[in-house]
């Protein structure tokens, strides 16, 4: 069969669409829907993949595929109910078949301790009620190696179409031009049974009966092959007419010729297309009238585009911006009468161009969807491994992420589930002890607000142990063990790396790594992790994403002259310090005191470089940021301009790494403005927690 | 090299001189993007001295490096009327500030001589060849200085 | 004239995969996703054969089949049911709603493509 991979791609595409769907389905009828759309649903996406698969010869999804279907095909035939299905198996058969179909994809194979116990729990399902269902799935159609044939004999072929053969778009001159194809044939038509009276006639019905002769025949399969369809709508017999091939003409001539039949002569093949057609053939085809082209339109949900061509629109769309509030800052700047047209104008052409680049991203957002229920297995999963019992509710699954991100988010978010099942939620007895419902609830949601797409992993579980967390860290040499430390401080100890070693790995959720890798994944989107836990309530990890990666909102600053941006996202608050919200400590070290905390200044300016003497910390601005470490500190700038959405270059391909800037950006006047990357000039010396004794030292680098 | 020339395989280049350092300096022509004037960079930190910062060409972020700083001569305090001259260099495109753009110099291979070899200093090092004229000669630039060692623009 | 075949199937593959094999073939192919959709361009394109699967979302294949063989003029273009099953009580509802004959999936190319010239002499 002739296939490319761009026909497996858009396989494994289309199967990643009806897993989905599968998933739906099966969501639902847990949820206690029993509708036959509903079944009908699952049945045609397992019956879809198994269909397209058997096309790849990919036969252990096909197998799997038949069987999962069987059981859904008796459930929505009423031989088993719903109530003797556990569903359950059906998520699991779900989910095998997704592994199944992902095996495919990569090349592997599924080991058969995963597939064999679901297929049993099928098997079961089906019980008495099964049926010999296994048969090959094979094309029925044989084929034949004539040229071997020894023995070549004629055959001779009587058939009598019956009113249901012109009634299913048979048509018995197609059938002869078909045997014509297989060797020299000899027709003859039989009208006896022809009504005599025209009242009599039923234009739709069959009178007549043909007798086709085929010679050069081996045997009569490739002859009953051409009556395949026909077999039942006909009186027919194929019937061996002689013994010898060179008898064909002497067979043919002797038949018995009766009143009223026509003898029809065929030149073998190669034939021309031309066929004498008898007159009393009643299946003309009805002339068929020139169409205009319409067939060409593709008719296709959705359109498939290389990535890299939205990529580059999206750059290009990007200039397009710039361009714009180039243009308006000149026409400003061109005091033009305020009552010019070019102003409303002006107007358009930005909402213009605002609304092309929603537009152009908008192509690479997708809906959470697909990875929401990747996570609703991956939960399930963990739930069964820990034996504790879990109701997974997801909310927002519409929303969408660009591209990217939804890819990038899967680790994180396996890692933050597995967590909260095997750390945050309480096993059944602890919870019915401590009043709760003994099943656990695990939220997943995502939503977009002013910008960000905020997606949340909550459990109803006991909440952090902090106490727990704050041994660990001690242990682990984190922390001093006398460092006072607030409550949110000892949560965010969670993302330090280091945390999370072998010593609590569980055989879950402890793969190696820590949440300091779902908090770097998170950063390299250029998002945010918080974490918000009440003893004995439970615990919520939010996430906060830009919608785009080539876009982000910044902060636009002066720093020694010079134009920058800082992601707001890092941002937690912006401060004007009085001298009563300094301290000193060492010779340089300055300390923002804030709600009671001391938060450690970083001179924007200085640490990119700019040695010259800078003003009074009293005459800049603060901005309280949040570092991938676990303080917080305070950037001193002289400036803010504004906050704007900022299209992000790249600084790599021309230049290079700079220490402290993760890119760059062009500001309305055509000019560069370099953007700041908070988590490196806070790293630049290693950030510890605010102890007194070693602060002195510390600062000293920092200044 | 006179006997390139009899057989006529001696292939025309193609040359733009140019003045850095109070010094005449060529590029070949295929390697130059377009020429512009002088505007003010945007200043990267922890940058080389000869990076003077970047500028937004259509859209790109283009570093611009001072060829005399970058040679080790005394570095050029740019104004409006001095030229910076963007070339393409494997894959980066970066812009050289020099003091002015002289002419074109249409030139046959076999004229281009070695570099002669003197003391290594960065100008040397940064001289694929020289062009003899009637008085002075030309120096043709190997822009591969530009390039980072290791990651890093013109370190 | 180029052998003009509609091809209804809901997945995304199969419609791929028959399109491939059939333009190879020489013949003119339009697909539509559904069984509604399939009726519905039955009346736009006029083909000379129908291929359609049997489980579909909207209308099934069967369903399609009694449409078309409403109109008429109609009943007598070839209508082809792609099927996973070889079962012959599916045969018989694939007859008794008008089909022509059934390629069970996976198909072969050459089959498949023999057995449309044979239904429309193409």
């Amino acid at each position: 069969m002739a296939m490319d991979n761009a026909i497996l791609d858009a396989f494994f595409e289309e199967c990643e669409d009806l897993l989905a769907s599968l998933v739906d389905g099966l969501a639902e009828m847990c949820a206690g829907t029993t509708d036959t759309e509903t079944i009908n649903a699952v049945f045609r996406a397992v019956h879809s993949i198994k269909g397209a698969a058997g096309a790849f010869s990919m036969d252990a999804l096909v197998s799997f595929a038949h069987k999962f279907e069987t059981v859904l095909d008796a459930l929505r035939a009423g031989q088993i109910t719903a109530d003797d299905t556990p569903l359950k198996v059906l998520q699991r058969a779900g989910d095998v078949l997704s592994d199944l179909v992902e095996a495919e994809r990569d090349g592997t194979i599924v080991p058969e301790d995963r597939v064999d116990p679901v297929l049993a729990d099928l098997n079961d399902f089906l019980g008495d009620t099964q049926t010999d269902d296994d048969e090959a799935f094979s094309f029925e159609a044989l084929s034949l190696d004539l040229g071997s044939a020894d023995v070549s004999h004629s055959y001779l072929c009587t058939f009598t179409p019956r009113k249901a053969f012109y009634d299913t778009g048979h048509d018995p001159l197609l059938l002869i031009k078909a045997l014509k194809t297989l060797g020299p044939v000899q027709v003859r038509c039989d009208l006896q049974t022809l009504p005599t009276k025209l009242a009599d006639f039923d234009p739709q019905d069959g009178y007549l009966t043909w007798q086709v002769s085929v010679g050069d025949q081996s045997d009569d399969l490739k002859i009953r092959e051409v009556f395949e369809f026909v077999d039942d709508l006909s009186d027919l017999q194929v019937t061996l007419a002689d013994e010898s091939a060179d008898s064909v003409d002497h067979r043919v001539q002797s038949l018995p010729v009766e009143e009223g039949a026509a003898l029809i002569d065929l030149p073998p093949p190669p034939a021309s297309d031309d066929l004498p057609v008898p007159e009393a053939q009643n299946t003309q085809i009805p002339p068929k009238p020139a169409t205009p082209d319409r067939g060409t339109r593709k008719s296709s949900a959705s359109l498939r585009v290389d990535p890299e061509r939205v990529d580059r629109l999206i750059n290009a769309v990007g200039e397009l911006i710039i361009n714009q509030s180039v243009i308006s800052q000149r026409i400003q700047e061109a005091a033009l009468p305020t009552s010019s047209d070019i102003f409303s104008d002006l107007d358009d052409y930005k909402l213009l161009a605002r609304e092309i680049q929603e537009g152009v991203m908008a192509i690479r957002a997708q809906p959470v969807k697909p990875l929401f229920q990747r996570m609703l297995r991956i939960a399930r999963e963990a739930a069964d491994a820990t034996g504790k019992s879990v109701s997974i509710l997801t909310e927002g699954e519409a929303t969408e992420v660009d591209k990217t991100v939804v890819e990038r988010l899967a680790d994180p978010l396996t890692h933050m589930i597995r967590n909260a099942i095997d750390h945050g939620l309480e096993d059944p007895e602890t919870r019915l002890a401590s009043g709760k419902t003994e099943t656990g609830t695990l939220r997943l949601t995502a939503s977009q607000k002013s910008g960000s797409i905020v997606i949340e992993v909550s459990d109803d579980g006991a909440g952090l142990n902090r106490e727990r967390i704050f041994e660990i860290a001690v242990e682990k040499g984190l922390i001093e063990r006398d460092l006072q430390l607030s409550e949110p401080e000892i949560d965010l100890l969670l993302f330090a790396p280091g945390f999370s070693t072998a010593s609590e790995i569980t055989n879950l959720s402890g793969r190696g790594v820590g949440m300091d890798v779902v908090k770097t994944a998170i950063t390299e989107l250029g998002g945010k992790i918080s974490i918000a836990s009440t003893a004995g309530e439970g615990t919520t990890f939010t996430i906060s994403l830009p919608l785009t990666l080539a876009v982000m909102d910044g902060m636009v600053i002066n720093v020694g002259g010079q134009t920058m941006v800082v992601p707001i996202a890092s941002i937690i608050e912006t401060v004007r310090p009085t001298a009563t919200d300094l301290a000193t400590i060492g010779l340089q070290g300055n300390l923002l005191r804030i709600r009671g905390e001391y938060v450690p200044i970083i001179d924007l300016g200085a640490r990119l470089g700019d040695h010259q003497a800078s003003c009074s910390l009293t005459d800049k601005v603060l901005l309280l940021i949040q570092t991938e470490a676990v303080q917080q500190c305070a950037l001193a700038v002289d400036e803010i301009f504004d906050q704007r959405q900022i299209v992000v270059k790249s600084m790599q391909g021309n230049y290079g790494e700079i220490p402290g800037i993760s890119g760059a950006t062009i500001l309305g006047d055509g000019k560069i403005a370099l953007i700041i990357d908070t988590d490196s000039i806070a790293s630049q010396s290693p950030p510890h927690m605010p102890d007194p004794q070693n602060l002195t030292e510390d600062f000293r680098r920092v200044g | 090299m006179l006997d390139n020339a009899a057989k006529g395989d001696d292939l025309q280049q193609e040359f733009v001189t140019f003045i850095a350092g109070g010094q005449n300096f060529c590029i070949e022509i295929t390697q130059i993007r377009e020429i512009r004037r002088w505007a003010p960079v945007t200043v990267l930190p922890h940058s080389p001295r000869h990076v003077l910062g970047v500028i937004n060409l259509r859209g790109a972020v283009i570093p611009i490096v001072d060829l005399a700083a970058k040679l080790g001569f005394a570095p050029i305090e740019p104004t409006e009327r001095h030229v910076i001259i963007i070339v393409a260099v494997s894959d980066r495109i970066i812009g050289l500030l020099v003091e002015s753009v002289s002419e074109i110099l249409g030139v046959r291979q076999s004229m281009v001589k070695e570099t002669p070899r003197t003391q290594e200093d960065e100008a040397v090092k940064a001289i694929e060849g020289i062009i003899p004229q009637e008085q002075d000669m030309t120096k043709i630039i190997n822009l591969g200085i530009l390039l980072p060692q290791s990651g890093h623009l013109a370190a | 004239m180029t052998t003009h075949v509609l091809a209804i199937d809901d997945s995304r593959t199969i419609r791929t995969l028959l399109t491939m094999a059939l333009e190879e073939a020489g013949f003119k192919v339009t697909t539509a996703v559904d069984g509604v959709e399939g009726v519905e361009k039955f009346g736009q394109v006029d083909p000379d054969l129908v291929i359609t699967d049997v489980n579909m979302p909207k209308k099934d294949g069967f369903g399609v089949i009694e449409d078309i063989r409403k109109g008429d003029r109609n009943r007598t273009v070839p209508v082809l049911v792609l099927t996973t099953e070889s079962g012959a009580a599916l045969k018989e509802r694939a007859r008794a709603a008008g089909a022509t004959g059934w390629i069970v999936k996976p198909f072969e190319d050459a089959s498949l493509i023999s057995v449309i010239r044979r239904l429309t002499g193409g």
